[in-house]
């Protein structure tokens, strides 16, 4: 009567299903004869089920490095019994432990929000590992706004954690919960400005494209581009530091003013969960950290494309050479969670006053001058310095011209004479127009 | 069934919007908590800006408005910070002088 | 079951069903804080029909501002402005009908204006004509990363704040031609009016002293306990 449908244009192919790369588990099952919608679910569920592993592993592998690191700083051995000579299932059997201890919601919580949370601050550590990269191309979705949606949803985590807090129904929780808001989120500044400062550099937000223009030598990597970035890697390191509540910085959950901050209601199972979430949000940081500044999958020397591991050559070598940056890149990331772990047992707690002066009185101001500072040197160098002394192959690939991403350079050039002759003449061709 | 097997169009995305936009009046309207209105319009301007985003998307909407649909959004979304910035500060100040945040408390200025 | 799932369409529903019904339940809640959640579930999935839309960088930025920015603002002033949790004004009843009537016209307005958009969107010649030139594509640019992807609308929308639009530089025709200087002004425009509001925020919501009276000065006056004992 109403006349009310919906009405389909033609969408183009980016919208329809033709085009989606078909992934090897799906293309094996629709050859088994699965129907498609099948085959696409469970190959979605598969690789779902695989970034999950990352996360939860890097989880795992850290909380074992968290017993070993910090039983070597005080001197002691940490685990050696469980699981062979290191203690390899520590992790494992805190697992167990904790699935044994008891549920607990307080009575004076809200009990949905209680519940919730710890999942809430998972999921956004989770869903921040769609967008990372682990080699060349190898990321779960590749996107044109990569490195700006990763830090976005990685900021997602504290909202768990402040309802959690609050939800708990406890004064300790509830102090550990603001106190987590003002600090993550005045951190988030300092932390996206250096993310800008890279940004800059290669003109593209693609994590992939990021990686890529650190191809080659360890003087690639953007650390190792000029003095700015250097200085604007260790900011970054505070900052990351800050955002994941680590020590020094950890005051959310300060045991000896708080109890044990926003988890002081929180056991068994759900603990566990916000406990991995930190742990998988350390090895992000270090991970991102590792992409943005320390050459993300590629290594120091760049030993697969000197021995031809290259998709040039074959697509098994290439596999193999991506293999490789696979390692790099979590080797790198977990060097970094044992450099957090390395500052946790070593430094003092701050106080709340000098957590935030700390980010607006120092880190935001360094950053900022950072940024102007590799602003002056891109104009200065346009080339980088290495562009004149070591030209490659892997630079050629990265036009340092091409600085806005899908924007050829000869249209920002045509652009500008456009705006500037529309600046000159732009009253003419309107009285033109209105003739 | 059609509605997985079909392409989307433009209509979808601004049914969506629509069901925002009216859940967003609807909570300005019946909410008397000041942070209560405050998410109404929240989502009332989640509605315009979808239907901004989907205006300007030319796989939806090939003839449409391009990237100033995008533009516009980000300006909203920006805006929209900004203004809630000031409508929890202004919260928090009547909050202090009324000790309560019932819209419907603030009277004094009725004749 | 032969038939081919559009998995665009499939998370579009998805997406769709979460924004809409939490919006719903914003409505519906009487909590505040529940509210709060439910609005951030319907935000995200609000991003999350960004993304599908195309607009990968917007979506980003939802996320970022309002899910993670805003939300957080927001649920600082419910902390500190309710009494423990469960604390709901209830709506009368009245209200409660005069809302229902009003957002039902509403609604149904505004469906019946998004299902006959292809009436008043359809295709007009003039304004077909100018898409179309309008629309043009852009020169493939050559290898590299920054090439990646020429429909990327990040770097375009980037561009388009500094003034110049990235996606209509091939512009042959002078009308348009004109409307091209992108939005500048009103980039500039709303960076003071954040810097103006963040000032503004800051001094509406600072904690206000009780102004000391000379009587209440300790220095000036001494404690009464103190002179008592002596």
């Amino acid at each position: 009567m109403l006349g009310w449908q919906f009405n389909c244009r033609p969408i183009a192919t980016k919208l329809t299903t033709d085009n989606y790369k078909l992934s090897p588990v799906a293309e094996l099952l629709t050859y088994i004869s699965f129907p498609e919608w099948l085959a696409y679910t469970i190959a979605a569920l598969v690789q779902c089920a695989l970034l999950l592993a990352i996360a939860l592993c890097s989880a795992a592998v850290g909380i074992w490095l968290e017993r070993k690191v910090s039983a070597r700083i005080q001197d002691r051995l940490g685990p050696t019994r469980v699981g062979g000579k290191f203690g390899w299932l520590q992790p494992p059997a805190d697992g167990i432990k904790l699935l044994c201890k008891e549920d607990l919601i307080p009575a004076a919580a809200d009990q949905i929000l209680f519940r919730l949370a710890p999942y809430i601050s998972f999921c956004a550590v989770f869903c921040a590992f769609l967008a990372l990269p682990f080699a060349d191309g190898w990321v779960a979705v590749e996107l044109n706004a990569g490195v700006f949606f990763l830090v976005a949803v990685m900021g997602l985590e504290i909202f768990g954690v402040i309802l959690g807090g609050y939800s708990s129904g406890s004064k300790w929780s509830l102090y550990g919960a603001i106190r987590e808001a003002a600090q993550v989120v005045s951190y988030e500044i300092p932390l996206g400005l250096c993310v800008v400062l890279v940004v800059l550099l290669t003109g593209t937000m693609n994590l992939v494209a990021i990686g890529e223009s650190q191809a080659g030598w360890f003087f690639n990597w953007h650390i190792f581009h000029d003095p700015f970035t250097f200085v604007a890697f260790f900011v970054y390191l505070t900052c990351a530091v800050a955002g994941t509540n680590r020590a020094p910085f950890d005051l959310p959950e300060a045991e000896s003013e708080l109890v044990a901050g926003f988890l002081t209601e929180y056991s068994g199972f759900r603990w566990v969960f916000f406990f991995m979430g930190e742990y998988a949000a350390m090895f992000l940081v270090s991970a991102l950290g590792a992409l943005l500044f320390l050459g993300g999958w590629n290594g120091p020397i760049p030993i697969a494309s000197l021995i031809g591991l290259t998709y040039e050559n074959h697509d098994i070598l290439g596999w193999l050479g991506n293999s490789l940056g696979v390692v790099n890149l979590i080797a790198k990331g977990f060097l970094g969670m044992t450099f957090m772990i390395w500052l946790r047992w070593t430094l003092p707690r701050l106080r709340v006053d000098q957590v935030i002066s700390t980010c607006l009185k120092y880190c935001v101001p360094i950053v900022s001058a950072m940024l102007a500072g590799v602003m002056i040197w891109c104009h200065c160098l346009p080339g980088g310095v290495k562009s004149y002394s070591f030209p490659r192959s892997a630079w050629e690939r990265t036009d340092p011209t091409l600085r806005v991403d899908g924007i050829p350079d000869h249209a920002v050039t045509q652009s500008v004479t456009m705006l500037r002759s529309h600046a000159e003449h732009g009253n003419e061709d309107y009285r033109e127009e209105s003739r | 069934m059609s509605l997985i097997t079909e392409p989307i169009g433009l209509p979808h995305f601004l049914v969506v919007g629509a069901v925002l936009f009216v859940c967003g009046v609807l909570c300005m309207a019946t909410k008397r908590n000041v942070l209560g209105v405050l998410m109404g319009i929240e989502l009332v301007l989640n509605g315009a800006n979808l239907n901004f985003v989907a205006f300007g998307a030319k796989e939806l909407n090939p003839n449409g408005i391009g990237l100033d649909g995008q533009m516009i959004a980000l300006f909203v979304i920006v805006l929209a910070a900004a203004e809630a910035a000031v409508a929890l500060a202004i919260a928090l100040s009547y909050y202090h002088a009324h000790a309560t945040v019932d819209v419907d408390r603030g009277d004094e200025l009725k004749g | 079951m032969d038939f081919s799932i559009n998995w665009h369409s499939c998370f579009f529903l998805l997406f769709a069903i979460i924004a809409c019904g939490f919006a719903a339940a914003v409505v519906l809640v009487g909590d505040i804080v529940r509210m709060a959640c439910c609005l951030v579930v319907s935000l995200a999935a609000v991003a999350g029909l960004f993304f599908l839309a195309g607009a990968e960088f917007l979506g980003a930025a939802q996320l970022m501002v309002y899910v993670g920015g805003t939300m957080v603002l927001l649920i600082f002033g419910v902390m500190l402005t309710s009494r423990g949790p469960g604390t709901a004004i209830k709506t009368g009843g009245g209200q409660w009908v005069l809302g229902l009537i009003i957002g039902a016209a509403l609604l149904f307005v505004l469906l019946q204006v998004a299902m006959s958009s292809s009436a008043w969107n359809g295709p007009n010649s003039k304004t077909q004509e100018l898409a179309a030139v309008a629309n043009s594509p852009l020169p493939q640019a050559g290898e590299g990363p920054g090439a990646r992807d020429t429909s990327d609308p990040a770097g375009q929308l980037g561009l388009g704040l500094l003034g110049v639009r990235g996606d209509r530089l091939e512009q042959e025709n002078k009308v348009l031609n004109r409307g091209m200087s992108g939005y500048l002004l009103a980039f500039e425009i709303i960076s003071v009016h954040l810097v103006v509001v963040l000032v503004g925020a800051a001094f509406l919501a600072r904690a206000r002293r009780k102004t000391l009276t000379p009587a209440s000065r300790i220095p000036e006056s001494p404690n009464p306990r103190t002179t008592d004992t002596q």
